[in-house]
């Protein structure tokens, strides 16, 4: 590199940064948020944390009936993470290049997959709501279509990655199109796509809790109930003990991650 | 009668380069051939376009009698049970254990839903065990594959292929990732396999001096025409030099 282009580049990045500060600034002013008042407010607003969200010995009583919310949007969790596996499976092996019957089939899957995973699952609550009313299917609805859409993709990338070398044997003996997929695809891309589908799981019992506010169901319900009761002892319970859930479930399935792979 | 004839074949991916041009070929039965030529000279695709994992232009192919150009999925599935094919990387399922890959073999025999629930018979695990055995690899048949050298990866795919009870199998440069103990191995298997079970092998070869010495017949690709073709002893110094160009000999033994 001569010693021109070596400045220009050094240049290149100074105005990089100087374009980052400015959209920056720029943002600010138009959304009016005062960053001064934001960075005073920090103390108040921690003091009334500590003073207010501890959990009390009357909140200790709910426990059992915030428990069993709580195990129902885990239970609705899985299920949906499952039942959208066993979709996207399907059209994982339709979108991937290396699987696909032909690139119709391929580009239907991801436009599919593109479209539920890119508009939120709090959107997809709110479109459900109006249809489907105020249950769990609407919270399951919700949950299994932004899962469908995000372990497609990650289905589609985990079958482009394996080795194909496999399958051209496989054909080479005589074997069709579905030993392909059963005996060289699924075998080899197994363990990422079960590690997908864990991650899913945790993701999914995270968003639950928000999905459930909005659909009256699970402990996000219980959550928003105690809210707005003011019971903030409660409050305090029931995050918690969907820290701890989200805690157990993702090391859970670190572990079995381990054991699989 | 030939078991396999290729007439005027020719095969091109691009418009402009053809990668085979007017191969004619007759294969006899139980002997090993070997395929000779540089990089580029369309060894592969030639190899390919018997078992049509590679589609042709022009030209006919006859195999076992049977004129198989147009065949299309039943036929063609029914027709590839009978040419086996070993690969430079071996092309097993690392995951799957050793059995498991042999017994891919007996897949073209089977409907999809036999082949996906595992339906093999106990006289295709028999014979998946005793060409194991054969193979000399009988004590690994419970490991996965990628546990496996190089060498005993090959044996597996040679068994995978023996399993299909082939009239041909095809070999494309098997022994261009072994190291020389493995090669030798392998050869002398491919050799066993044409002479005892009277299958016929096309091999793909790299090294001359291995083709010398264990084929029938030689058969020199340049640039997707057969410059050469015929036994080792007839392959001068001189018929060398017109299948590689003598600047590339130049470049393999100096």
């Amino acid at each position: 590199m001569n010693k021109k282009t070596y400045q220009r580049d050094k240049w290149k990045s100074v105005l990089f940064f100087i374009a980052i500060i400015a959209i920056t600034i720029g943002s600010v002013i138009i959304t009016q948020f005062d960053m001064l008042n934001g960075m005073q407010s920090f103390p108040a607003a921690f003091m009334w944390m500590t003073s207010n969200l501890l959990v009390s010995s009357e909140a200790l009583e709910k426990l059992p009936n915030i428990l069993d919310k709580l195990l129902e949007t885990v239970f609705m969790s899985i299920a949906a993470s499952t039942t959208a596996a066993v979709v996207a499976l399907f059209l994982g092996v339709m979108g991937s290049r290396a699987t696909s019957p032909n690139n119709i089939f391929s580009t239907i899957a991801r436009v599919i997959a593109s479209f539920s995973r890119n508009i939120p699952i709090v959107a997809w609550a709110l479109i459900l709501l109006l249809s489907f009313g105020q249950n769990s299917l609407t919270g399951y609805l919700a949950l299994f279509i932004g899962s469908v859409g995000f372990l497609t993709r990650a289905f589609i990338e985990s079958i482009d990655e394996i080795d194909h070398k496999s399958m051209e044997a496989l054909r080479a003996t005589g074997a069709t199109y579905f030993h392909l997929i059963g005996k060289s695809v699924l075998p080899q891309g197994k363990p990422q796509m079960i590690s997908w589908v864990l991650f899913m799981i945790e993701t999914n019992i995270r968003s639950a809790t928000l999905v459930g506010i909005l659909t009256g169901t699970g402990i996000g319900y219980t959550f928003d109930l105690y809210y707005k009761q003011m019971d903030y002892g409660t409050v305090a319970l029931i995050t918690w003990t969907i820290v701890i859930t989200v805690i157990i479930i993702e090391l859970m399935s670190n572990y079995i991650r381990k054991v699989i792979m | 009668m030939a078991l396999l004839e290729m007439e005027n074949v020719s095969k091109s991916y691009h418009a402009k380069a053809k990668v085979l041009e007017n191969i004619n070929l007759q294969v006899e039965k139980g002997k090993l051939i070997s395929v000779i030529g540089p990089s580029g000279a369309g060894k592969s695709t030639l190899l390919r376009t018997i078992n049509r994992m590679v589609q042709i232009d022009g030209g006919k192919i006859i195999f076992d009698g049977v004129d198989t150009t147009h065949y299309r999925k039943q036929s063609l599935r029914k027709m590839r049970r009978d040419i086996g094919m070993v690969f430079q990387h071996y092309n097993l399922v690392p995951r799957l254990t050793v059995i498991e890959n042999v017994l891919h073999g007996r897949l073209g025999y089977k409907t999809t839903l036999q082949g996906l629930l595992n339906r093999f018979t106990e006289e295709e695990k028999h014979q998946a065990f005793s060409l194991l055995d054969t193979l000399g690899i009988v004590e690994h048949a419970y490991k996965r594959c990628d546990q496996l050298s190089g060498g005993q990866q090959q044996r597996v795919g040679i068994a995978r292929a023996l399993i299909q009870n082939p009239k041909l199998i095809l070999c494309d440069e098997p022994i261009a990732s072994l190291d020389p103990n493995a090669s030798e191995v392998i050869m002398n298997y491919l050799k066993r396999i044409t002479e005892e079970y009277d299958i016929t092998c096309i091999v793909n070869l790299h090294q001359v001096e291995v083709a010398k010495q264990y084929a029938d017949r030689i058969i020199g690709l340049n640039k997707g025409t057969i410059v050469f073709d015929g036994v080792p002893l007839q392959l001068t110094e001189e018929q060398i030099n017109r299948i590689y160009g003598i600047k590339t000999r130049e470049l393999v033994t100096v």
